[in-house]
């Protein structure tokens, strides 16, 4: 769609641009040139009327042409050709202009005086014309430009999609139905609680959707979501579930991807704890080393359990992310001793998000 | 009323969350018939309890420590009526077809669980088809039984299907031999046989399905007969079907392993 043809405001202010030139036109035509104003007027006003709308058609030559992607000497002869074809038509224009009025009353003798001033005609078309080609230039690039920008927007709403949808595959559907059968519970027995416990999940799914949409966090707010998580299911698992942590201060403020700790928490409750009628501890333990820190979830569980769940789904994904975001240089080890479970990571140590 | 003098319908509860279990003792006080017997926190209890109490129904969870819903009912039986009470949709099939009387998603309301006692009220006084004997096909397809699960009494035995060498039939029992012991399991050997894996595990013969991992040799025994030998040492007599049977799978894991 021509950006100017398209909408009547556009074509508005365009037209009303046209009036300094025609009055340029008129000014230079009166006085020493020899046309009264009335004369300079009349023949004027329709020529430029018709001029304004001849430029616009620069628009499709400009399109068939990108300014970055053909060479200059295609340029130059593209435009130049059209340039010159439509001044010689307008200045041919003028002059069959000049002989039809000089048939009315009060413009006789018009058609010769004309005559001097088509060379003006002429030169200015081109210019005109060539200014025209420029002002459409303008206008493709700032389309290319809105063009540029919507997709990146729609992008960046295609990668919240995805990690909405990744979300979802974190937070357990059965997690949920498993809370909401004891925030029932509660209700009857103990109201206090199980309004503590709405407050906990609720802050635990803002939480989990707010660090989720970024990029990257810090360990310290990756263990803050853990810790909301253990909150949750010790109301469930009662003393059943135990947590030690022995994380070296100093590392509190590493940057690693959001929700990498917590799915394996998680897996140490679902595939661990819960087997074990007298429950477990998961201990979570994170130190730095000299340019990559490791932090290992142990957790203990059952090796006879029944029916083992899908295991591999949540590590997958965590071993996806940090594959995508560190390469090699990052790693997800697990294995068993005993019965006991150890999930082993490592990465790269950065403090302020930026990966170097 | 005669409310007073009806039998109560003994009521055993097995779920390993205490609020879960709570959930459902509330529930329950709202009916008078229904009398609590035992309560249940993982799947070893509940086999004691129910083998020991013999309760007339059983509301049951499926993901539990040491054993699941489906291997309690495996070792009970399903005499009673069972109501299954679990988060996970996914076994619903499953439980109906044992024939459980109803199938509660956690989680659920007062009415919801109200229907559920209707519907065993219905069982118990036999409007509704009795449970029948568990089936094997009750276990989706393709996915073999990676342990068994034996009842001595009120003790419960797992045995890994890994480390079962053989299993003999003995009347209406089987008997499997794994690590020098043998435990009887009330199952005849055809069921047996349809849950474990077809590719580790021959009918070697009308009374034995071999661990192909655990024989050393097959010999000759007489003109028309082969025995296995186990690595303890263990004769097993194989019939002419049975070696069929071995000599195929034998040629198709030699196949594949050359691919």
């Amino acid at each position: 769609m021509h950006p100017i043809l398209s909408r009547m405001r556009n074509l508005g202010l365009y037209l009303l641009a046209w009036i300094p030139i025609a009055g340029m036109l008129i000014h230079s035509m009166t006085g020493s040139g020899g046309l009264t104003w009335r004369e300079a007027i009349v023949l004027t006003v329709p020529l430029c009327l018709v001029y304004a709308f001849d430029c616009l058609a620069a628009w499709y030559p400009c399109q068939a042409t990108p300014i970055e992607k053909s060479s200059f000497a295609r340029l130059i002869l593209t435009h130049l050709t059209a340039a010159v074809l439509l001044a010689v038509l307008w200045s041919a224009m003028a002059r069959g202009l000049a002989i039809e009025l000089e048939r009315h009353a009060g413009f006789v003798g018009l058609d010769e005086r004309v005559q001097k001033h088509l060379s003006l005609f002429w030169a200015t078309g081109v210019l005109l014309y060539i200014l025209s080609v420029t002002f459409h230039y303008v206008l493709l690039a700032e389309q290319a430009a809105r063009e540029a920008q919507e997709r990146a927007l729609e992008a960046r709403l295609l990668a919240r999609d995805a990690e909405l949808k990744a979300l979802r595959a974190q937070v357990n559907p059965h997690f949920l139905f498993n809370c909401l059968h004891s925030i029932s519970a509660l209700t009857s027995s103990d109201p206090g609680r199980a309004r503590e416990m709405c407050i906990l999940l609720a802050d635990f799914l803002r939480t989990t959707l707010r660090l989720g949409s970024r990029e990257t966090i810090t360990l310290e707010e990756e263990l803050a979501l853990v810790r909301g998580y253990l909150g949750i299911e010790k109301v469930r698992f009662g003393t059943r579930v135990q947590m030690e942590e022995q994380v070296e201060k100093d590392i509190t403020n590493v940057h690693l991807p959001p929700l990498l700790l917590q799915p394996l928490v998680e897996n140490a409750i679902r595939h661990g704890i819960a087997n074990l009628p007298e429950g477990g501890v998961i201990r979570l333990t994170a130190q730095k080393g000299s340019d990559a820190v490791s932090i290992v979830v142990e957790n203990s569980f059952d090796p006879d359990a029944p029916s083992k769940l899908k295991t591999g789904l949540g590590l997958d994904n965590i071993r996806q992310r940090l594959n995508a975001r560190y390469g090699n240089d990052a790693s997800l080890a697990v294995r068993t001793d005993g019965n006991r479970f150890i999930v082993k990571l490592r990465l790269p140590a950065e403090t302020n998000g930026v990966h170097g | 009323m005669s409310g007073a003098a009806e039998k109560k319908i003994r009521t055993v509860i097995v779920d390993d969350e205490e609020l879960a279990r709570q959930m459902l003792r509330e529930f329950l006080s709202q009916h008078n018939e229904i009398e609590i017997v035992a309560e249940c926190a993982n799947g070893f209890e509940a086999v004691k309890a129910v083998t020991e109490l013999k309760p007339d129904l059983l509301f049951l969870d499926i993901q539990m420590p040491k054993l699941d819903g489906f291997e309690v009912l495996e070792l009970i039986g399903t005499e009673m009526a069972i109501v299954f009470v679990t988060a996970y949709d996914e076994y619903a099939l499953r439980a109906f077809e044992i024939h459980a009387v109803d199938y509660l998603l956690k989680p659920f309301g007062a009415e919801r669980f109200g229907t559920a006692l209707q519907r065993v009220k219905q069982r118990l006084g036999g409007k509704l088809p009795p449970a029948t004997e568990l089936s094997s096909s009750a276990r989706p397809p393709a996915q073999y039984a990676e342990r068994i699960v034996v009842r001595d009494g009120t003790r419960v035995h797992i045995i890994p299907a890994a480390k079962l060498e053989y299993a003999q039939a003995q009347d209406d029992y089987v008997g499997l031999n794994a690590e020098g012991k043998t435990h009887l399991k009330q199952q005849t050997i055809s069921s047996l046989e349809s849950v474990l894996d077809p590719n580790q595990f021959v009918r070697i013969h009308r009374s034995y399905i071999v661990n192909l991992e655990k024989v050393t040799k097959i010999e000759p025994y007489s003109k028309d007969d082969h025995v296995v030998v186990l690595a303890n040492g263990t004769q097993l007599p194989v019939s002419r079907s049975g070696y069929t049977r071995l000599q195929g799978l034998l040629e198709q894991k030699t196949k594949v392993r050359r691919a």
